[in-house]
Order: structure tokens, then C-alpha cells, then sequence
């Protein structure tokens, strides 16, 4: 700093710094500036007597608590836990029901379900199942009204409790084989069968005598799985082949390649990985997508 | 500036007030201490005028909690609240809801417009009757001149050494100021929860933590702002008087003084001619009455809220001294002019700046009156589920899934219908609900329902990717019926 500067114009002293000419003037804060500016000052203060504030030796927890002892990780953990009560009463009503009615009755409850579903499905199934569980080339659409498995209340929850061709010792199980990948098919039987597969739905234009070869064929192979009329079966996993739906795609190529590589798709079992009760939500979300199907006394007794 | 105090009278009555302008601008520091006014009392017709103002205004908040307005067992009856927790805002007959909150925004625009107009054509007159700085400013200047006297009593009293007499009445006008203080945070809290119940919970401790907190801030706010900081408020923090320079124009009326009839001012002895001189004797009245410290003749001014209450003071004057009042009164700068030159005042009221304020103002208030009365107790919205676009069931069909969103505005639980025009051979079904009820829903009162709708469509039906959907909601047993109009997406005919 040099001497005092004085602006001619104002009579106040300036900063003494000089910018291309220009100086600042050196006025006087105003009072209410300064004012709160104390204030703040003494309010720091009292905060950090009140709050946590400043490092300290590990043995005091590695900082000043504060006089109010106010912990952010407490209350977060106690806002958990509050979540968690506030919730158990739901989870408690859901391990007790027995049946997708049962749910859907109690409006509080079927809310409860499908957010609790929704959002457990968004964690651990849309990975495969897609974010709107519409299923991609492989991995089923839960929308729809096709279940490889069955789509009552109980076969859903069974489902998803021990997955499919899983390691689970209840899970669910069927094997097709791979008719072409391990020779037991020719190239020209499979495409035949494939002619007849896709006739079935309604495909036409095929060749009578590869229909009937086809048709040869699907009765001493697949007949024993998917039936004689090609309607699946759902104690075996075996997908209904008469319907628009192909999990593996419907084109002439995609049908063929099904065939020759025998498709061997694998659900993980949630049971022990999930809460029973949120096994129940998500088993109610699925059914409510729209494909949920009534309870069966053949599959309720085979569900249990 | 002026010359020693001169001991000339003018007439009986009139006296000189040993007075400066301490808010004039030439003279003011930018940082030095707030210099105190006293503002002397002054009767006349506007004066008159800010106290009627004053008591209809501070009644009228006081008072309107209480007015209560029945909606029926579902809603609060008092007539005007605003329910933050139940978010809803009630003005008498008007309900808003959160998803109408453009009537607020009309509200708040219809506001500024009609501020706008009343500026153009009166200038400050919100700042020198309506605003709530000067009202309680006002009536805490009212409060003090009860305990402390009239101007020159309360200068006295400030000079003074503290004694018993100084000391209660300081302690008398505090403590006033302190209650109406409190009794103006107390009112506020009370357009937010029911005013009869906020009060018997409010002294027990009863209330929600943002009551006494509103309470405090509007307890101490209204004591600083009004009680100490008065003019400086205005001067200082208040951004109006800047947009006013704006607002208003050489048309616009404003408290002025009239050079032209005021100069060459100076003391004037009784039985003096007035020849030769101007009306003004110099006696400062307009000054000591100012609430805002300033000095009216040298013209218009930021600092001044145009209270118009140096007109007051100086037409006492003047009528003491027996020439025609209106030395300082309602003029435009036109006018200012016009006089100073010689000519004629003209007055032109109808200018575009005034027509474009009143037809926006027509229309926005036409436009929220339309709205307001017009105002529909239902309402539906849908929204077709995105992901996935449509499911292809197993058939051939294809199903889309919607969420159609009834509100019910009225005050009782109702029974709505649903009808679904689209494509031929449409099936419907709603998540949750039982079949046998078809498509009748339930929505409580006030409330907004949601409802899953699943449409499935037969495969032969599908002759577009993109087909039209339209649901019509109405109230069992009512013509009133509202749509929603959506599309049946397929990917295309199969």
C-alpha cells in the first residue's frame, strides 16, 4: 500500500489499487451489512458449541459432537427404521396371504403390493425381464397372457421362489433337447418340423410333402412334450406352439435355430435371496400386469 | 440553506418550522446514521382519507380469518384459507387446487396489471395509501404521538434526559408497538390453518412449529419495519419506486408543488402585499409533515410515497393566510410545465398507456372470470402405458394398458361412469375392481382416483398401428361428462 490516496470528486480515500485509471473508492461498510456480519459471527459460534463441528482426537469419535448431539447417520438410521416399522405391518399382512384375491381385496394392501413389487422388480428382475417386464428375445413377457409355467397366484410365486433350471433342489426343470447341435436331426428333417411348427399358427405356403415329413416327425420328437396337437405343457415348461407368441422369436430362421440349439433359458431362485413378503409383492405385481391367471384346483394342488 | 430563523408571522396560527428535509438527496451520506423523523400532524381531506383507509385495511386482515363460507362436511368452512397441508386454496366460492395454480398466477397478473393502471393515472398512490409499510407505518406514527406528543414534544422528549416520564412513555409505545406486532404475526398464521383452532391451540403450545415461527418472523418484521425503519424501508429495500419510473408517465398525477405560484418564496408578514412574491411563505409545514423527511418543493422525488400529506399541511396554511389553496396538490409534470411557461393545464386521462393497461386488464379479468365460473367439478386425464407400447397376447389380440385419472372436485364421494369408444370388439377390465361393477368407479370426495384400464383388442379389429381411444368419465346420473382422448397402439395390423 502506498500513501493515502484521496478521490478529488468524493473526498474519500480510495483502496490505493489502480486499474487502468480506475480506483475504488475505500467507503465504509454500511451498518446493517455490519451488523449481520457480527451476527453471523456470533451465531458460528453458538453453532459450533451446538453442532458438530470441529476434528478432533479419534478417541471423542474424530469430532466435536455439539451440545445438541444432532447426528445425521443416526437420524437417517433411525429414519430407516421408522420406514421399516411403518412398513412391517404391510409385510406382516402380505406373508399371510394366501391367494391374489386375498390381496386385492384390501386396497391398502394391493397399493402396498404393487409399489413394493414395482420397485423390487425394477431392482432384481428388469435386468432380464425389461423395465416394463414387456422380456426381450429369450426372457418372457410378463404382460402378456402366456405362461411357460403356469400363471395363477401360486405358479407365479412358485416361480419366481425357485426359478427355472436353476440351482435351487425344488426348481422347476425341463430340458429340451438340441435336436441339430448334437446330431440327432438332420438339417432337412428339422427344416421340415420347422415347416410344421410354424403351420400350426396359422403359417402357410409350405410344401405338402415337407409338411407331412414335418408333421412325421413333431409327433415321434415333440408330441411327448409340447402334445400331440402342439399346445404345450405347462407341467414341463413345454411353450404352446399354436399361439402368436414365440419367446424365441417366430421367424423361419429363429424357429429353425430353436430347434437345432434346443433352448435351455435359466431363472435364478429368489427364495432366501428375498423376504418371503417381498416375494408375495412381486408375485402380485406380475399377476397385476395383466396376465394373472385364476387358480386352477389341478395347479393350486400342483403349486403347493 | 435557509436563513436564520426569522420571527416574521404571517398570519395567526402559522408558524415556522424549525425543520430540515433530512432524507433530501443533495444532502443525504450514503453510510451515516438514519436521522430521525418526526412527523408533525396534519388534518385535511387526505389524512381523512389514510385513516379511513387505514381502519377498513387493518380490519379487514384482522377480521377475514374469522368469516367463515360452508362447503360441506368434507372441506374447511372458513372463507378465505390457504391449506398447505390439505393444498388447497379457498377464497370464498373459489377452490384452487395445486394442478390450477395458473389462477394464481391470473390472480397475481390481474394484480400487477391493475397496479400498472391505477400508477399510470394517480401515480404512487398503493405507496402513499395502500401498501402495508405505510399502513402500519402509520398507525405505529399514531401509537407514538399517543404517548410521546406531537412532533415537537416527541424532539423534546428524544433530547431529553431519561426520567420517569420519559421512560413509561418509551416504554408505553414499545410495548403497543410490541402487541400490534404480535397481533399481526398472530393474524397471518391464521390464513393458514382455521382460525378458531389455531387460536385455541396457539397460547397451549398446540400449534405446528411453523405457526410460531411465522409468527415470530411477522411479530418482528412488522415492529422493525414499521416501528424503526419506516422511510427506509421505502428508500432503501423497496424495489418499487425504481419500476415506478416506469410505470408512470408526464401524464400521470403526482403530489407536486407549484413553482410557478410558489416562487420567489419567503417569510411573509401579515398586511404584506403579495405582489411580486410567490405563495409560498416559507414556513416548512410540507416538510415537518412529510413521514418521509424530504422536502416536496424540490420536486418529484424517489423517496417520496406521494402520502399527500404536505397537500394537507399546506392548505391549513394557506387558508391562514388567505390565498387559494392547492400550492402543493395532484399535478402532472406536463402541467408543471405548462404553468411554468405560461399556458393552460391540460388533463389527458384517456392515453394509450392507460387504454393498453385497461384492456389487458379487461381481458385477463374476463378470462379468469370465464375460468373461475366455468370451472369444472370433474375432470379426467389418461395415460397410456409407454413400456411396453402394447403386449400381443397369445390370440392374435393385442392389450394396452392406461391409467385414466378421475378428480373429484366435489365436497361428497361419487359414483362415475365410464364410457370407451375405440376400436370394434374392444374388452376392457380395471385392475382391482371387482367385474360385476363394470364400468362404474368410485373417487371420493376431493380426491383424484387412478385406474388401471387394460384394453384388449381382437386381431381382426387391428387395422392401424395408431387407433383412436376415447374415454368419457361422468357422474352417475348427471349430463355433465368429460373425455380423454388416447390412441390403441398395435404395431400395425397382423
Amino acid at each position: 500500500m502506498s500513501e493515502k490516496h484521496i478521490d478529488q470528486e468524493t473526498g474519500t480515500e480510495t483502496t490505493g489499487h489502480e486499474w487502468d485509471g480506475i480506483r475504488e473508492l475505500d467507503n465504509p461498510l454500511p451498518r446493517w451489512w455490519l451488523w449481520i456480519f457480527y451476527a453471523c459471527i456470533a451465531w458460528s459460534v453458538v453453532y459450533w458449541v451446538l453442532m458438530p463441528a470441529w476434528p478432533a482426537p479419534p478417541g471423542m469419535q474424530g469430532f466435536t459432537e455439539g451440545v445438541v448431539g444432532n447426528s445425521e447417520r443416526v437420524n437417517v438410521a433411525e429414519d430407516m427404521q421408522a420406514l421399516q416399522a411403518s412398513r412391517s405391518e404391510f409385510f406382516t399382512r402380505l406373508d399371510a396371504a394366501e391367494s391374489y384375491d386375498a390381496i386385492e381385496s384390501d386396497p391398502a394392501l394391493f397399493r402396498f403390493a404393487l409399489a413394493a413389487g414395482e420397485s423390487n422388480f425394477a431392482n432384481f428382475c428388469a435386468t432380464c425381464h425389461g423395465a416394463g417386464a414387456q422380456g426381450f428375445t429369450g426372457y418372457p413377457n410378463l404382460n402378456d397372457d402366456v405362461w411357460l409355467w403356469g400363471g395363477s397366484f401360486n405358479d407365479i410365486r412358485t416361480t419366481l421362489l425357485y426359478g427355472i433350471r436353476s440351482d435351487h433342489a425344488e426348481t422347476r426343470y425341463s430340458q429340451m433337447p438340441a435336436y441339430g447341435a448334437d446330431g440327432l436331426l438332420s438339417r432337412e428333417q428339422i427344416r421340415n418340423v420347422r415347416d410344421y411348427v410354424l403351420s400350426l399358427s396359422g403359417g402357410t405356403g409350405f410344401d405338402a410333402a415337407a409338411l407331412s415329413a414335418g408333421a412325421e416327425v413333431f409327433a415321434s420328437q415333440c408330441a411327448t412334450c409340447h402334445g400331440d396337437n402342439g399346445m404345450g405343457d405347462r407341467t414341463q415348461g413345454a411353450p404352446d406352439l399354436t399361439d402368436a407368441i414365440w419367446l424365441y422369436g417366430g421367424s423361419p430362421e429363429q424357429v429353425e435355430n430353436s430347434i437345432w440349439r434346443g433352448p435351455f433359458g435359466v431363472m435364478p431362485a429368489w427364495e432366501g435371496r428375498l423376504d418371503d413378503p417381498v416375494i408375495t409383492a412381486l408375485t402380485a405385481y406380475v399377476y397385476s400386469l395383466g396376465g394373472g391367471e385364476a387358480e386352477t384346483a389341478a395347479e393350486g394342488a400342483a403349486g403347493e | 440553506m435557509s436563513t436564520a430563523r426569522h420571527n416574521l408571522i404571517s398570519a395567526p396560527g402559522v408558524a415556522t418550522h424549525d425543520v430540515e428535509a433530512v432524507n433530501d438527496a443533495k444532502k443525504r451520506k450514503l453510510y451515516k446514521k438514519r436521522e430521525p423523523i418526526y412527523p408533525k400532524l396534519v388534518h385535511g381531506k387526505f389524512r381523512l382519507a389514510k385513516w379511513v383507509f387505514m381502519v377498513l385495511a387493518l380490519g379487514a386482515y384482522y377480521f377475514i380469518p374469522f368469516l367463515r363460507w360452508d362447503r360441506g362436511p368434507s372441506a374447511p368452512d372458513q372463507a378465505v384459507l390457504i391449506d398447505f397441508e390439505g393444498r388447497r386454496f379457498y377464497f370464498f366460492f373459489i377452490e384452487i387446487w395445486p394442478q390450477e395454480i395458473y389462477y394464481v398466477s391470473g390472480l397475481l397478473i390481474i394484480a400487477a396489471l391493475a397496479l400498472f393502471l391505477v400508477s399510470a393515472l394517480f401515480g404512487r398512490v398503493w405507496c402513499g395509501y395502500a401498501c402495508p409499510q405505510t399502513v402500519w407505518t402509520d398507525l405505529f406514527i399514531a401509537v407514538e404521538r399517543l404517548f410521546e406528543g406531537d412532533r415537537n414534544k416527541r424532539i423534546k422528549l428524544d433530547r431529553a434526559k431519561w426520567s420517569f416520564d420519559k421512560a413509561w412513555r418509551k416504554i408505553g409505545k414499545h410495548s403497543v408497538w410490541l402487541v400490534i406486532a404480535a397481533a399481526t404475526g398472530g393474524a397471518w398464521i391464521l390464513y393458514f390453518h382455521d382460525a378458531y383452532d389455531t387460536l385455541s391451540h396457539f397460547f397451549t403450545g398446540g400449534s405446528p412449529i411453523s405457526a410460531y415461527l411465522f409468527f415470530g418472523v411477522l411479530t418482528f418484521t412488522t415492529y422493525t419495519l414499521a416501528g424503526t425503519m419506516r422511510e427506509q424501508v421505502c428508500i432503501y429495500m423497496c424495489p418499487w419506486p425504481r419500476i415506478q419510473a416506469a410505470m408512470t408517465d408526464r401524464d400521470a398525477l403526482n403530489v407536486a408543488y407549484r413553482v410557478d405560484r410558489g416562487e420567489p418564496r419567503g417569510a411573509h408578514k401579515k398586511g404584506e402585499s403579495w405582489e411580486g412574491r410567490g405563495d409560498c411563505i416559507d414556513c416548512k409545514a410540507c416538510v415537518a409533515a412529510c413521514p418521509m423527511g424530504i422536502d416536496i418543493r424540490e420536486g418529484s422525488q424517489l423517496e417520496c410515497i406521494q402520502c399527500a400529506l404536505c397537500i394537507d399541511a399546506c392548505d391549513d396554511i394557506m387558508k391562514k393566510v388567505d390565498r387559494p389553496t392547492g400550492l402543493i396538490s395532484y399535478d402532472t409534470d406536463i402541467n408543471i410545465d405548462r404553468r411554468h411557461a405560461g399556458l393552460e393545464p391540460i388533463y389527458k386521462f384517456l392515453r394509450p398507456r392507460v387504454l393498453v393497461y385497461a384492456f389487458a386488464l379487461a381481458i385477463a379479468g374476463s378470462i379468469m372470470l370465464f375460468g373461475l365460473t366455468t370451472r369444472a367439478s370433474l375432470d379426467v386425464n389418461v395415460t397410456r402405458d409407454r413400456n411396453p407400447n402394447f403386449v400381443q397376447l397369445s390370440d392374435g389380440s393385442v392389450r394396452n394398458g392406461y391409467t385414466l385419472k378421475v378428480i373429484n372436485r366435489t365436497h361428497e364421494n361419487r359414483e362415475y361412469r365410464i364410457a370407451i369408444d375405440g376400436p370394434e370388439g374392444l374388452e376392457w377390465r380395471i385392475l382391482g375392481q371387482e367385474e360385476t361393477r363394470g364400468l362404474t368407479v368410485d373417487v371420493p370426495a376431493e380426491r383424484t382416483q387412478d385406474f388401471r384400464i387394460f384394453l384388449t383388442v381382437p386381431r381382426e379389429a387391428i387395422t392401424a398401428s395408431n387407433q383412436s381411444v376415447i374415454f368419457t368419465v361422468s357422474p352417475d346420473g348427471s349430463d355433465e361428462s368429460r373425455t380423454a382422448e388416447t390412441v390403441f397402439l398395435s404395431g400395425g395390423s397382423r
